[in-house]
């Protein structure tokens, strides 16, 4: 479903993605973990369009996104690590919008945003302006939205990053009832390694850029003689603090960005 | 089309919700009414210039719509910082429906600031050929697509709200001040002419006055040509850079 060869990133003399190469089959819950500034959100960018890579190939249900970007997109939905949704609409008009730009039929969509608008319980709230909301019914808002398009794959940034256990809880049970019953293909990542234990069928670690293992969580912490994926990850990538490095990177890269221009 | 038409609408939902914005926005071309059309308007009269209310109302309504326009146009950079700008980014829909949503989107919401600048302007003392209005709105919507066009191609050029004051002061501020909304460009200095003729809001202006006061400068058919001339060159330029956009 998800087809990736020696993927590079680089920002101007940063490489931010080095040579990675994996593939996610159709309906499997892919984890893709890593310290902060490991490359994550990049590969995650290049897999959604957003950037271009440097080099290597990209296959998104038999499709390259850097050919076919229009019908590649209709393929995939995506939550974001940083919030989208436009803060003076409210939440029905953030969804109503969002299916406009994907064409889901007025009908249909009207049927699915109250469905998951529900499922999120966020119903109650829907004609509230959306900067009323606390962070945790944004991200139930953005989760939301982007299954409004019933999309094949499902690309999650960090999608539980600041939500409380129960609304945690109740995404991660959604997710893996929407892979079960309309095998959709998950691409995850977290910083949270029970949840990723919880649910991944697969993981890759990333750190600086490569790919270091992957593996089912059982066969990483088999790997790293660990007892738990978070000891696994830690064997993995070391316990050096990485937000440092991180916020040089993104320097880099909006220098680089300026310096394009 | 649904794509232009729901991005359309989301601009202008934006622009009436947000009270402050359309209050703030009057602020200025308030200002400039009362205290420079009542302030030089003696002596405007003095000079055998006539009524300066009559004078300067065109360029105060073509200022609202010039600011309000590019501001428009750079609410992209809002929307990179705040993040709408992937979601967006990441439909499936051709970048150039995208930008001409926003463009058209905010070019209504300042052809909307600028009628209500119309009707200030009328309580004020303006005094326009009202069979000429259709022609006025002409010229405003010109206005508003190239600088809304301007804005969006200086905002994708940008990548965070650091450069948004140098736009202003050196591009926006000039491009106001050379126009001739302040003063008539006859018998201007050579060098002042000079600059007037290459500021594309000098013809809008110029339009707008010989639509709703007879008086023009340039006359219609050189306004409406430069106009509609850079307004699609702006709108090529902007729709490539956009296409280009990563983030």
């Amino acid at each position: 479903m998800i087809l990736v060869r020696n993927l590079v990133k680089e920002f101007g003399k940063v490489t931010a993605v080095r040579d990675i190469s994996f593939n996610v089959d159709r309906g499997e819950i892919f984890a893709f973990l890593g310290p902060n500034g490991a490359g994550k959100t990049t590969t995650i960018k290049m897999l959604t369009t957003l950037l271009k890579p440097t080099s290597g190939e990209v296959e998104l249900d038999g499709l390259n996104p850097a050919v076919h970007k229009n019908e590649a997109r209709k393929r995939f939905g995506i939550v974001f690590q940083d919030p989208s949704l436009d803060d003076e609409l409210t939440a029905y008009e953030n969804m109503h919008l969002h299916g406009a730009l994907y064409k889901v039929p007025s009908k249909v969509r009207a049927e699915r945003i109250e469905a998951l608008l529900r499922l999120f319980e966020l119903w109650e709230r829907r004609n509230d302006p959306v900067k009323q909301f606390s962070g945790g019914m944004k991200r139930r808002l953005e989760i939301a939205r982007g299954l409004l398009h019933t999309p094949k794959i499902l690309f999650l940034d960090e999608p539980t990053l600041g939500l409380d256990p129960q609304t945690r809880n109740q995404l991660w049970t959604h997710v893996k009832k929407l892979n079960t019953e309309e095998q959709v293909t998950v691409f995850l990542t977290t910083h949270y390694m029970e949840e990723a234990d919880r649910v991944a069928h697969r993981i890759a670690i990333i750190d600086h850029g490569v790919i270091v293992a992957q593996g089912t969580p059982k066969e990483l912490k088999e790997q790293t003689k660990a007892e738990s994926l978070e000891q696994a990850f830690l064997a993995l990538t070391g316990s050096t603090i990485r937000d440092e490095e991180a916020g040089a990177i993104d320097r880099m890269r909006s220098m680089a960005r300026a310096f394009r221009r | 089309m649904t794509a232009i038409y729901i991005l359309w609408v989301r601009q202008l939902k934006r622009y009436v919700r947000s009270k402050p914005r359309i209050i703030a926005a009057l602020g200025q071309p308030l200002l400039f009414l009362l205290a420079l059309g009542f302030g030089f308007g003696p002596i405007f009269q003095k000079a055998g210039q006539g009524n300066y209310i009559q004078f300067l109302a065109p360029g105060v309504i073509g200022m609202s719509v010039l600011f309000t326009a590019v501001f428009s146009g750079i609410e992209l950079i809002w929307d990179r910082q705040f993040g709408f700008l992937k979601e967006t980014l990441v439909a499936p829909v051709p970048r150039i429906l995208i930008i001409t949503g926003r463009t058209a989107g905010g070019a209504t919401v300042a052809i909307l600031q600028g009628c209500i600048v119309v009707v200030i302007c009328l309580i004020a003392g303006f005094r326009p050929h009202l069979s000429a209005a259709p022609l006025g709105l002409l010229y405003m919507c010109l206005i508003a697509i190239l600088f809304t066009a301007l804005g969006t191609t200086l905002a994708c050029l940008m990548s965070d709200f650091q450069g948004f004051q140098l736009v202003m002061n050196f591009l926006v501020m000039p491009i106001f001040f050379l126009s001739g909304a302040l003063f008539p460009l006859l018998n201007v200095p050579k060098v002042l002419a000079v600059l007037a003729s290459v500021d594309p809001l000098s013809y809008g202006i110029d339009g707008l006055r010989g639509a709703l006061t007879g008086v023009s400068y340039f006359g219609a058919v050189t306004d409406v040509a430069v106009l509609s001339l850079i307004t699609g060159a702006l709108l090529v330029l902007g729709t490539y850079l956009f296409s280009r956009i990563q983030l």
